[in-house]
């Protein structure tokens, strides 16, 4: 892990300016921002843990907590809200029984919601896994949700 | 390719790769934008690969993935040259008969062609659709003709022409004075004239001084600066090189989104290639400029858009903005003097320098000069972005080039400017757009996003939705903004749920005034907009939700019913298929119907009917 860390922390040559950038390479390396790991940085970056905690709070791509095996980022960005991007949040949050920006217990899932991806001519948008899906339904959602693996429970008899 | 060492040398090689150009050579232009990609143009561009390779074809017609068009509604899409034939929505099947057909034999495919809505003709060339036919794309228009990751492509059009036309020249002052003279805007929000922020940066005491492009566009509703980094970085580098070399500034940063993963590929790229040819660097093309850009990343926070925020990101803390009787030119950046502009401020500059301010003032409005590039989304049949000159009307822009409103239902309102700014009604369709006029009606320009609304969408709960938004992405620092936003939402909360009061809308309107005038940053200042704007020309509905208790739009879900039309009920059964609680149900082939009582207002059985039986009152 700290040597995850020094490569990392080194692609920025020991910047402290590029705080944020590292962090999220150490998310994306990590899956969330695990403890242990902040305390890595703290100490080979010289920067206060205090300060990588205010950081890591404040900006909204950041997670201290671990994230799910898939990742479900629905849009809400205005475009989006307005094509009913929140009727599809509260049926993917009804089907998953978690509220955005949480994780399901079993660590499948973890649902956030977005405020603008900028590919507002296909609102609404939700991106599972990496994939951009757009012009999305509340069928469509409940769709892509069973296809990885979650019972909906309208599930379509004939 | 080897380094360029002086504009001379520049200039060869620009026109060694335009001759190269041969504009009768078959190319197919893809379109692989982001909205288009979300379509599945990935499988279309491999499924190009593999067919003109099985053809051995590959030498002979050119496939250029290019950026975005625009036009993303018809995506997945592409422009066949040198004909210009447009086809939209194509699928991978529909690739051999492509080729076969069109390239190899000249002939058009009837059903890939685009169908004007309105008049039902089948529309050919690109330069002939409706969408397109009132626009003026001059900074968004190269997107077509080039590949973003091919710096040659840019070169063979001319592209750093305008960096080697002002090293020749050899005076800073003068190219402020020219970006001066043309009237350039800043496109990021404000508006303020770009000449004179590089010339107090210019003037202003202290080294190093600083060059930024802000790609943050946390405005939701805008993508047109993420589709500039994608579709064409290399003149975003261009109007920075020139702009610092005015300056006098050899240290430049692109903050960006770290949620548009291909703009930060594609600029990441752009600046090696460039770096690579000596157009950044140590002794820019022989003239002993020297100047570098590094690139940021952002970790989501809306407020990073305000300057002071952005600068204290780029420092690697957190993004609260500072109070402004420090202006940015004298200290931004490290406190040091900086000049930030935002992406399609930067792309607008080699255009003024290669064809000369005047030519620019000629475009636009009295204030307002150039073109602006909007994205046109929402509630509108062509949805995508648009690049028309200033002092266009909105009316233009929705009903033209937009086509209007899908479903045959009622124009609302318009809203622009994002959370900064407020939604215009009908009564001012015929308003030109251009920076002063949209802030008479108590909107902005902001950085361009034009959300239309139809009768369907409510406007408290629109009202609503960007207060949360706000409430979310206040940086905290200060009250007014902290608090105000806060307390104003809980009283949306309360009308939208049937439980406001008339005072309420007087409450509202007091603490607009006060937290515009008690707010730290521009963000907090114009966060009220979208609630006064409402309040000014939507008064009747939130009056519908406090006196009537209803939402007249059918959206407050506390306020509404769902039902079923049992003239329009077929019985098909859709309805209680798709219903998560049971509330709707019904014998196949009779009328259903809905109890109330499971009913949750999810919505599902609205969507899921094709009969338009679901009734919502």
């Amino acid at each position: 892990m700290q040597e995850k860390v020094a490569q990392i922390i080194g692609k920025y040559n020991n910047d402290k300016g590029f705080l944020v950038p590292i962090l999220q390479d150490v998310q994306k390396e990590f899956n969330y921002l695990p403890k242990d790991v902040l305390v890595a940085v703290c100490a080979q970056l010289h920067v206060p843990l205090s300060r990588i905690y205010e950081v890591a709070t404040f900006y909204r791509a950041f997670s201290l907590t671990p994230r799910g095996k898939h990742q479900l980022s629905l849009c809400v960005g205005t475009a989006c809200h307005v094509r009913g991007a929140p009727i599809i949040q509260d049926g993917i949050e009804r089907v998953l029984n978690c509220k955005a920006g949480q994780t399901t217990a079993d660590l499948e899932f973890t649902f956030e919601t977005v405020n603008c991806l900028g590919a507002c001519a296909l609102g609404p948008i939700l991106v599972v896994d990496d994939e951009y899906q757009g012009q999305m339904t509340l069928a469509k959602a409940n769709k892509l949700l069973k296809k990885l693996g979650k019972k909906v429970a309208t599930d379509e008899e004939d | 390719m080897k380094k360029i060492k002086s504009t001379a040398k520049l200039r060869d090689l620009q026109q060694e790769l335009n001759a190269r150009l041969d504009p009768n050579r078959a190319c197919i232009a893809i379109c692989c934008g982001t909205g288009c990609l979300a379509h599945g143009t990935r499988n279309l561009v491999e499924r190009f690969e593999q067919e003109l390779a099985d053809r051995e074809l590959t030498e002979k017609i050119a496939l250029r993935r290019t950026g975005c068009h625009g036009f993303c509604e018809r995506g997945p899409m592409v422009v066949i040259h040198p004909q210009k034939i447009f086809y939209q929505r194509i699928k991978a099947d529909d690739v051999p008969e492509i080729i076969d057909k069109t390239i190899l034999d000249n002939e058009i495919i009837d059903r890939l062609l685009y169908r004007d809505p309105v008049t039902k003709e089948k529309i050919v060339h690109e330069h002939e659709v409706p969408f397109y036919k009132k626009q003026m794309r001059l900074v968004f228009g190269m997107n077509g003709m080039i590949e973003p990751t091919k710096i040659a492509d840019y070169l063979a059009i001319g592209g750093y022409g305008a960096l080697a036309k002002v090293l020749d020249q050899g005076d800073p002052q003068g190219v402020i004075d020219e970006i001066g003279a043309a009237g350039l805007r800043g496109r990021g929000g404000g508006g303020f004239p770009t000449g004179r922020k590089w010339n107090a940066t210019r003037k202003a005491e202290g080294s190093p001084k600083y060059v930024i492009c802000n790609a943050d566009e946390g405005d939701p509703g805008a993508y047109m600066d993420r589709s500039l980094l994608e579709g064409n970085p290399h003149s975003v580098l261009e109007g920075m090189i020139i702009g610092a070399y005015a300056i006098g500034s050899s240290h430049g940063y692109i903050y960006v989104r770290n949620e548009y993963p291909l703009a930060v590929e594609n600029i990441t790229l752009a600046i090696n290639k460039a770096r690579e040819i000596g157009l950044l660097g140590e002794n820019i093309l022989g003239s002993g400029f020297d100047f570098d850009i590094v690139i940021n990343r952002g970790g989501g926070a809306f407020v990073c858009g305000e300057s002071s925020a952005l600068f204290a990101s780029i420092e690697g803390r957190i993004g609260e903005p500072r109070a402004k009787y420090v202006h940015a030119t004298d200290k931004g950046l490290y406190d040091k003097p900086t000049c930030l502009n935002n992406v399609e401020t930067w792309a607008n500059v080699p255009l003024i320098v290669n064809k000369g301010a005047q030519w620019y003032a000629s475009i636009g409005t009295e204030h307002s000069k150039g073109t602006k590039i909007f994205s046109l989304v929402g509630k509108i049949n062509n949805t995508g972005l648009v690049e028309v000159p200033m002092g266009i009307t909105l009316r233009e822009i929705v009903y033209e080039i937009g086509g209007g409103i899908p479903k045959g239902r009622k124009f609302k309102a318009v809203q622009t400017g994002g959370p900064s700014g407020g939604c215009i009604p009908e009564a001012y369709l015929d308003m030109p757009v251009d920076f002063d006029e949209l802030s008479k009606l108590g909107t902005m320009m902001g950085s361009g996003g034009m959300i239309v609304m139809d009768e369907r969408n409510c406007m408290v709960d629109v009202a609503k939705y960007f207060l949360k938004f706000l409430e979310q992405e206040s940086c905290g620092k200060c009250t007014p903004c902290r608090e105000g936003i806060y307390q104003m939402r809980k009283i949306l909360d309360r009308i939208t749920e049937g439980e406001g009061k008339l005072e309420d809308l007087d409450t509202l309107e007091w603490m607009c005034q006060a937290i515009k005038d008690g707010s730290l940053c521009a963000l907090g200042a114009s966060a009220p907009n979208p609630v006064l704007t409402t309040l000014r020309y939507f008064r009747s509905e939130y009056e519908a939700h406090i006196i009537d208790k209803k939402c007249p739009a059918g959206v407050c879900k506390a306020l509404i019913t769902y039902g079923i039309d049992p003239d329009k009920c077929t019985g098909c059964h859709a309805c209680a298929r798709v219903c998560p609680t049971g509330a709707a149900s019904g014998e196949k082939k009779e009328v259903h119907q809905i109890d109330q009582e499971k009913c949750i207002k999810c919505g599902a059985c609205y969507e899921a009917c094709k009969f338009d039986a679901i009734t919502i009152v």
